[in-house]
């Protein structure tokens, strides 16, 4: 009975999720979060291809700095930057076996995106405030909808580190190996993350 | 010389733990591992810097746009390749993952050429 509900359970496990396949070279969730970065180029790109199209089009464009807060965006910077050495750091320690120090990095992570959030909401309040609003003109329609974009990608990594923190890190008792590559695959994702707002932020307040 | 096992917590299973997640490192030591993580530090104070160096540029200097969006893209390109090469480890990554990135710069750029195009067509205006 035992040997059969054992025999049942290794048929169900999803092959490569730990180990790299031969014909790729990779697990199977990495090259999942590379076809699905891909993906995600595409959408931002597409809005940077808007931008370029609005602001050759237009007659005149307003410089960034005039109309943002350009010290509290580069300290978002610096916390974006932060966050992602964080999370390799991170992923670091628990290639090492230390499982402590790994949460403790996700949790630096965590705080970090939380402390963006937060700054991008003091810069949306002051600029409802200021009568500023998608709709007034094509520079904040932009601005607000990749910005505003960018915010929901921040807050969904949030919400996967907490899953990674919380209940998923359970998974480090039976398998570590597949816990490290999740923390791997979510760096991923959040490397991105930090990418696109290397170029968001100086192409909408500096420029 | 140093001995792997030394550098690691007590109580900590080197040999089970030691060089997973990155199919290029399965057999990477702990000594290697903090050698990334003292590469991963350096490369967070360089994008630091390179942060302090493009605002100075673009809003202290106070840049002609033209200048301005010529060395904020430089700048950004640099940063961009600092975290994709080392963070995201694209300077040693599988051919797969080269494949499906250089598809994805192949669309970039005709998404990118797409605003040219507008310009460029005689019919547009």
């Amino acid at each position: 009975m035992d040997a059969h509900a054992s025999v049942g359970h290794a048929e169900l496990e999803i092959p490569y999720n730990v180990h790299p396949r031969p014909d790729t070279g990779v697990y199977n969730a990495k090259l999942g979060i590379w076809l699905f970065l891909a993906s995600e180029v595409m959408l931002f790109g597409a809005l940077f291809s808007s931008l370029i199209l609005l602001r050759t089009g237009a007659d005149s464009w307003p410089r960034g700095y005039d109309m943002l807060n350009v010290p509290l965006a580069t300290f978002n910077t610096f916390i974006l930057i932060l966050s992602s050495v964080t999370v390799v750091m991170a992923w670091s320690h628990l290639r090492l076996g230390n499982l402590l120090k790994g949460r403790i990095y996700i949790s630096v992570t965590i705080l970090c995106a939380l402390i963006f959030l937060v700054n991008k909401g003091f810069e949306y309040s002051h600029e409802f405030r200021e009568g500023r609003f998608p709709k007034t003109n094509n520079f904040l329609a932009i601005y607000f909808t990749m910005t505003g974009l960018h915010g929901l990608h921040i807050l969904g990594g949030v919400i996967v580190f907490l899953y990674f923190l919380g209940p998923g890190a359970k998974m480090w008792a039976h398998d570590p190996e597949r816990y490290t590559n999740r923390i791997e695959v979510v760096g991923l994702y959040w490397h991105f993350v930090d990418l696109v707002w290397i170029f968001l932020f100086p192409i909408l307040y500096l420029m | 010389m140093t001995d792997p096992a030394a550098a690691v917590e007590p109580g900590v299973d080197v040999h089970e733990h030691a060089g997973i997640g990155d199919p290029n490192a399965h057999h990477h030591s702990p000594e290697q591992i903090r050698k990334e993580m003292r590469v991963y530090v350096t490369v967070f104070l360089g994008l630091a810097v390179l942060t302090a160096v493009t605002v100075y540029a673009c809003y202290g200097l106070k840049l002609p746009v033209h200048t301005a969006i010529i060395v904020a893209l430089i700048i950004a390109s640099i940063k961009g390749f600092l975290v994709a090469g080392f963070f995201m480890h694209l300077l040693s990554e599988k051919k797969v993952i080269y494949g499906v990135l250089i598809l994805t710069v192949v669309f970039f750029i005709f998404l990118m050429t797409l605003p040219i195009s507008h310009h460029a067509n005689p019919f547009g205006s």
